[in-house]
């Protein structure tokens, strides 16, 4: 069965295993992945803690539909406090990780304490191993993964590691399985790194015993014709997400420069056809892959076609990295994007933080606010693909005064450069945006404003916002599974009934998250994708657990307001510019100035986004400060929250 | 007696994204659960040079495994066009599994026996889930069009490029 999977709590101090089995009250309550991750952050993290000492806990989860006969259920989530934010950590990732923990007789690990030395996990079966892992420190990821298949003598062994970055506490150091499926935002490799904690290592032969085998089959066919049928994921499986940075660069969506542009021209060489060339040379045409059970396959494979890294297997580029490695710096080449996406992979650093830092760096060195003493001698200029990879290596090796000093993350590097370099920095809470420029859609900028662990477009992010579907359309999707009468607009440049988008989207992602699939396989790029009307079926085939639509509605709406509590208790607070449901000024005061008639001179309207804000939180059952309502709390059963039950 | 058609799993290596979907199904059909353990297909992979090679039994017309029984439980089923285990006579000797060139022959360790394909009865479910087509079911004589007519294009192109040299 999928719901006896077990926690295990590992103390990393004291070298003590403990396994526990998951009581079905409070599966109801946060079924799974993040939901239950919160939970476990909320009871088992102190308040105030120190996000690099042994008080803070790392948790490694599958979701509840991990390993089941539900389509693309692969997705790995991570939380911790977070070195980046202060706040919380969260990522999510795909590949084979997370099945494989399933098999092996586990949803969910809590990772306490500091190992005297560099050590792994082996997770095989129900047993668990604290191993050496001193001849693995200062391996790059994918060294790391194949040299503990090689030692445990095992191929299918599928390990989440640190690279160079997470030992050198860069606070935005990621966690990687497979090639490039990596766990980016937050810094969460960076609490491993703290921990001395190189990889997980897992390996499970043990059944899943699921409800209704049979039915579930069928119905995993249907799904996946569903997914399928979406043109959206069929475009994404011939050219994977850069078919989104192209679209979204036409129409003028894309920081550029920094955020000084919002559209990156004579950009032909990184457009999505012409790294699915490069793919088509260098792997032939069937060069897509995919994660565990997926039928999308998004991931490209490519070798680096020129340059020192001329031949380097990879996957990807994904949408981020030609934001990080192109738009955001102002360069156009193909080969530095693929470079930079392996070099990232390789260190183990988050590539919409490295990218979007060293733009921040690049335009203050424009304005002066950096120099050539800072950058000890760089000419950090904007187009300077050279200087763009170098700097990548500096953040990793934490090496020469600037590279150190963007390894701390964002706000402390601009308090450590000084002048006004705040001003410059496209952050929310503590992380940078990814590189996308939200200015002409308030939808997307209230999402950024209010994801809570920091900007982000994949916690709250109602990208369909930008399809015009007809009224009616968005009625029927954002009018369930609870009623919702009020306005909506499908134009994208109104402030109309966005907050209640925002709020849905928030409710959809954290649902996903908890289930532990794909959220290409739900509404978020494609309107016609599973939600929560279609999940109480698989649920049930699959694990036997029945649920309604509202239910896994409520499911989702505690799992974030038990995030917002974790923020609340950290230090969130509504206006704070560094820690706050906020933007960068430049959204309100520097208006579009490429793109599409419908984007360029858009800026954000401060009072119309207040107004958001507001409603949001009212949405929410919040206060004006973004503080929950005692009522909204009883409705969420969250009043006796830390409740310690696990 | 010859059978009407005579149909095998084809597997087209390189259409394979490696997603592995095909394992988890073929467990859930034969035993309703989910672990790949069980499955009768298996999908080889060297990650590091993004190659995916699902491997299943090739129903050998003149099979080692079959050879190596000792006690005669494994036999051609012609009609399904088959090799398959009669379990009533199987000893789990596991002489099968080390004889099979494909490693194709596989030993369950939680039902401490020896499973390999049976096509489904006709219907496998890794080619119905195989959306790339990586895995196909097609006549066994067919299974050499596609790739003749590949190396005879390659060949007309050969003999364009010898002839443009004269």
């Amino acid at each position: 069965m999928a719901l006896n999977r077990k926690i295990a709590y590992i103390d990393l101090s004291t070298n003590t295993v403990e396994t526990r089995p998951i009581p079905l009250e409070i599966r109801k309550k946060f079924l799974g992945g993040r939901g239950l991750d919160a939970y476990l952050l909320y009871n088992h993290a102190p308040a105030g803690c120190d996000p690099l000492g042994p008080e803070n806990v790392l948790i490694i989860s599958a979701g509840i539909l991990t390993a089941t006969c539900a389509s693309a259920s692969a997705r790995t989530h991570i939380m911790a406090k977070s070195p980046l934010t202060g706040l919380l950590g969260s990522t999510n990732m795909g590949g084979f990780f997370a099945p494989e923990l399933a098999w092996a007789g586990f949803h969910h690990l809590v990772i306490k304490g500091k190992a005297a030395g560099p050590v792994y996990l082996f997770i095989h079966n129900g047993e668990i191993e604290i191993r050496d892992a001193a001849h693995l420190w200062g391996k790059t990821t994918t060294d790391t993964q194949w040299a503990i298949r090689s030692e445990l003598d095992d191929e299918e062994v599928k390990s989440c590691v640190i690279g160079p970055a997470g030992e050198n506490l860069v606070r935005f150091a990621n966690v990687m399985t497979g090639i490039k499926n990596a766990g980016g935002r937050t810094g969460m490799g960076c609490v491993m790194g703290s921990k001395n904690l190189k990889a997980v290592a897992v390996r499970g032969t043990l059944d899943i015993r699921l409800a209704h085998p049979a039915q579930a089959l069928d119905f995993n066919k249907k799904f996946i014709d569903q997914i399928t049928s979406a043109k959206v994921n069929q475009i994404q499986g011939k050219l994977g997400t850069p078919f989104i940075w192209g679209a979204t660069n036409c129409w003028g969506g894309l920081r550029t420069n920094n955020f000084q542009y919002n559209q990156l021209e004579d950009a032909d060489d990184i457009e999505p056809e012409r790294l699915d060339e490069i793919a088509t040379e260098t792997m032939g045409p069937h060069h897509m892959a995919a994660c565990f059970g997926c039928q999308v396959h998004c991931r490209a494979q490519y070798k680096i076609p020129a340059g020192p890294y001329a031949g380097k297997y990879d996957e990807g580029p994904e949408y981020t990295s030609l934001g990080a490695f192109g738009a955001e710096a102002g360069c156009r080449s193909a080969v530095t994007v693929l470079t930079g996406n392996h070099l990232v992979d390789q260190y183990g650093m988050d590539n919409l933080e490295t990218g979007s830092l060293i733009a921040w760096a690049m335009e203050l060195f424009e304005k002066g606010i950096l120099t050539a003493r800072e950058t000890d001698g760089l000419d950090l200029r904007f187009g300077n693909d050279e200087a763009l990879l170098e700097m990548v290596h500096r953040i990793c090796a934490r090496q020469g005064w600037l590279g150190d000093t963007l390894a701390d993350g964002g706000i402390p590097a601009a308090e450590k450069i000084g002048n006004n370099a705040f001003d410059y920095l496209i952050q929310v809470k503590g992380m940078n945006n990814l590189h996308s420029d939200e200015r002409a859609t308030p939808a997307l900028a209230l999402n950024v404003a209010t994801s809570s662990r920091g900007s982000d477009h994949l916690r709250s992010r109602p990208a369909i916002d930008l399809y015009h579907l007809p009224e009616e359309v968005l009625r029927k999707i954002y009018g369930t599974p609870v009623p919702y009468d009020g306005p909506l607009s499908s134009d994208h440049t109104s402030y109309t009934g966005k907050p209640w988008m925002v709020f849905w989207q928030e409710n959809c992602y954290m649902a996903v998250d908890c289930l532990g699939i794909c959220k290409y396989h739900t509404v978020f790029l494609g309107a016609t994708l599973p939600n929560f009307e279609d999940w109480p079926r698989v649920i049930e085939l699959n694990t036997g657990l029945k649920l309604s639509p509202t239910d896994i509605w409520q499911i989702a709406e505690r799992g974030n307001m038990l995030e917002r509590l974790f923020n609340l208790r950290e230090g969130l607070t509504r206006d704070d510019p560094k820690k706050g449901d906020t933007l960068n000024h430049r959204y309100f005061d520097e208006p579009c100035l490429r793109g599409a008639p419908d984007v360029i001179g858009l800026s954000i309207d401060r009072d119309r986004f207040n107004a958001m804000i507001d409603e949001f939180y009212e949405i929410k059952g919040l206060d004006k400060n973004g503080l929950p309502e005692p009522r909204t709390l009883e409705r969420l059963g969250l009043a006796q929250e830390p409740s310690h039950q696990l | 007696m010859q059978p009407a058609t005579m149909k095998v799993l084809k597997i087209d290596f390189e259409k394979c994204t490696g997603c592995r979907l095909c394992e988890l199904v073929c467990a859930v059909h034969h035993d309703g659960v989910s672990n790949p353990a069980r499955s009768r297909i298996r999908v080889v992979k060297w990650e590091s040079e993004g190659l995916y090679i699902p491997m299943a039994c090739q129903q050998c017309q003149d099979a080692p495994c079959m050879q190596g029984c000792p006690v005669g439980a494994i036999t051609h089923n012609w009609e399904q066009n088959r090799v398959e285990v009669d379990y009533g006579l199987c000893i789990g000797c596991r002489t099968c599994v080390a004889v099979c060139p494909f490693g194709a022959m596989h030993f369950n360790t939680i039902d401490r026996k020896v499973i390999k394909c049976d096509l489904c009865n006709g219907d496998p479910q890794c080619v119905r889930f195989c959306e790339v087509k990586a895995v196909t079911f097609v006549d066994a004589g067919d299974e050499s069009l596609a790739r003749q007519r590949t190396a005879a294009r390659r060949l007309h192109t050969a003999e364009g490029k010898a002839a443009a040299l004269l």
